[in-house]
């Protein structure tokens, strides 16, 4: 029912992490900005930043409303996504691609603790049931 | 747009020429404050100009011209009384720097709506300096603040439920506190165990509405309120929906600390258009030093209402002047015109309404959480997600049949949430009306979701595009290009 590539971890709050080039990606799922609707805005942290596992790094603005991005992962901010800032409708049209947020350094997390493409659908199913 | 009906040299006035001598411009302001070039402003006749503002006025959709059911925002009507009772000259040109002596009559009004407020809110002094409900809550979070800080036990965060509005979290973050979501339960109401878990020794309080924004009534505020003094904290209450418990129960019994209410909802005074509107934030006695600086005080021997500046311990001022006064005197005669029956009233047919039309939509519009509902309800159009369409979509359509939609899309906890609370003035056969247009609506999404999705079709603009509004904001009017680009 949404895409779900097998190369990353997912969170319950729906951010999904992936490693690339010894750094963590962090991003928003499909389904994530299916539910925002049309992403009208992204505040995303400066470079720098110390972000913590679990809490809000972020946020998505839509037409609909304003969502928390919380981090997947702790460690320091090395990028940010300055297209997804300046065209937030990539979150939108390539979540899991170009609408990346932000890049993270990798020391320090655990990526095996959080859910595969697997849990995370099983996850999605019975919060939709609910 | 009035800029493109402007022709160079008309105008809606003409003034004599002077004929007393004054000082000239360039004695008045210095050269760096004087424009070089006058603005480009709109030059039209009179006659245009009305004509313009009046057909732009006949677009509008208003509760004098029907119903409005924006959940959250008991859109109820403005009785015309309190109109008249504002543009009484001895009121409406009233001046904010009068001496007291002067204005005796008017301070006396506040002084009896502060009274009247208190008793039906439970609290022992209120203020109408906020001048609507987030400002109310910046001033009761500004209140608990130095509250503790004048205890010597500074705190650090607030929690909130995660059906409340938006802007609590936006109130308590530019208080400087830190916002601490608690969840709702399978009744939609707190989640007590969570939220005793969540109260710490750095808990400054907890913002709560009762009934909350799915229209349920948090039937635990008792132990809520138990838990959270226990704990050190206060109970605020955000007073957004009053509405349905106005004259039968009171906030200051359930045990909260501090009040806000929106005079613009619960009292009937004008809402929307920006306003203005009224925030009052009433609290108990111990929270009284604290209360925005000046106070209106009886002296009982000289027979006189004053104002005291001498509040050392007051937040100080969040407003100029006295708050909304024009907007406080409509509130006053709407609560003169009622009387303490009325008001239970209000109360009772809000809940009574809400319940109806939640009845008769149910089947095609079920609630997110079952059982009878305060003045509001919060059904789900997820049903129709099969069919690609949306909540949004249901409400342009509605819009075709002479309604003002609902709040859709909250609370957050509700998917494709559809918020409607059609408040006690509307009769039953608006009430009837409107839940056939939805019922048909939800016909319609089964037989043409097309039509609903190129919804509204009957408005002078159908349906803008939302998210490219908000992506490249242009708010001012610039001349078109004449060689044809924009």
């Amino acid at each position: 029912m949404t895409n779900l590539p097998g190369d990353r971890r997912y969170t319950r709050a729906h951010e999904w992490a992936m490693e690339s080039d010894g750094r963590i990606l962090v991003g928003i799922t499909d389904y994530a900005q299916d539910q925002l609707g049309d992403v009208v805005y992204v505040g995303l942290p400066e470079v720098g930043t110390m972000v913590t596992a679990g809490e809000p790094l972020g946020e998505v603005e839509s037409t609909k409303s304003v969502a928390d991005v919380y981090s997947p992962v702790t460690g320091t901010v090395l990028e940010k996504n300055s297209e997804a800032e300046q065209a937030p409708e990539v979150i939108n049209s390539d979540p899991y691609g170009r609408g990346w947020l932000v890049a993270v350094d990798a020391s320090g997390s655990a990526l095996e603790e959080l859910m595969g493409a697997d849990e995370y659908q099983q996850w999605l199913e019975q919060e939709v049931d609910s | 747009m009035v800029f493109e009906l402007s022709r160079p040299g008309r105008r809606a006035w003409s003034l004599p020429e002077a004929d007393v001598d004054g000082p000239s411009l360039e004695e008045l302001l210095p050269e760096a404050h004087r424009r070089a070039q006058p603005p480009n402003l709109p030059e039209l006749s009179e006659l245009d100009l009305v004509r313009h503002y009046t057909r732009l006025s006949q677009r509008n959709w208003a509760i004098d011209v029907g119903a409005y059911p924006l959940g959250s925002c008991t859109m109820k009507y403005n009785p015309k009384l309190s109109e008249e009772a504002a543009s009484l000259p001895g009121m409406r040109d009233l001046h904010p720097f009068e001496d007291d002596d002067l204005v005796q009559g008017a301070l006396e009004l506040l002084g009896t709506l502060e009274l009247a407020l208190c008793e039906a809110t439970g609290m022992a002094r209120m203020t109408f300096q906020p001048a609507a409900g987030a400002q109310g809550e910046l001033t009761g979070l500004l209140i608990m603040r130095a509250y503790h800080d004048a205890a010597g036990d500074p705190r650090r965060r607030v929690i909130i439920p995660d059906s409340a509005h938006g802007t609590n979290p936006a109130s308590v973050t530019l208080a400087g506190f830190e916002a601490h979501e608690t969840p709702s339960d399978e009744r939609g109401l707190v989640d007590l165990g969570a939220l005793r878990e969540a109260l710490a020794d750095d808990v400054a309080g907890l913002m709560l509405t009762n009934p909350n924004t799915l229209g349920l009534f948090e039937r635990d505020i008792a132990e809520i309120a138990t838990s959270v003094h226990d704990a050190g904290g206060l109970l605020y209450y955000d007073g957004a929906n009053f509405n349905s418990i106005v004259g039968l129960v009171r906030p200051g019994d359930m045990g909260f600390d501090i009040v806000h209410l929106n005079l613009h909802k619960t009292f009937a005074t004008p809402h929307g258009g920006g306003g203005p509107g009224s925030g009052p934030l009433g609290v108990v006695e111990r929270l009284e030093p604290f209360l925005p600086s000046p106070v209106l005080e009886w002296d009982e021997g000289a027979e006189r209402w004053s104002w005291d500046h001498d509040r050392p311990r007051s937040i100080g001022r969040i407003h100029s002047f006295h708050g909304n006064f024009g907007i406080n005197l409509r509130a006053y005669c709407y609560l003169r015109s009622l009387g303490p029956a009325g008001l239970r009233q209000v109360a009772e047919r809000a809940v009574l309404n809400a319940n109806y039309l939640r009845a008769l939509i149910e089947e095609a519009f079920p609630t997110a959480y079952p059982g009878p509902c305060m003045h509001e309800f919060v059904s789900s159009a997820a049903r129709l997600k099969r069919l690609g369409v949306r909540a949004t979509d249901v409400c342009k359509r509605l819009i075709d049949f002479g309604f003002h939609p609902p709040t859709i899309y909250f609370p957050l906890v509700v998917e494709e949430a559809l918020m409607v609370e059609p408040t006690e003035t509307e009769s039953k056969e608006t009430l009837d009306s409107l839940a056939a247009a939805l019922n048909q609506i939800a016909d319609e999404a089964e037989g043409d979701p097309e039509l609903l999705r190129s919804a509204p079709i009957t408005t002078p603009v159908r349906r803008p595009d939302e998210a490219r509004a908000a992506r490249q904001l242009r708010v001012r009017w610039t001349p078109a290009d004449p060689d044809g680009g924009s």
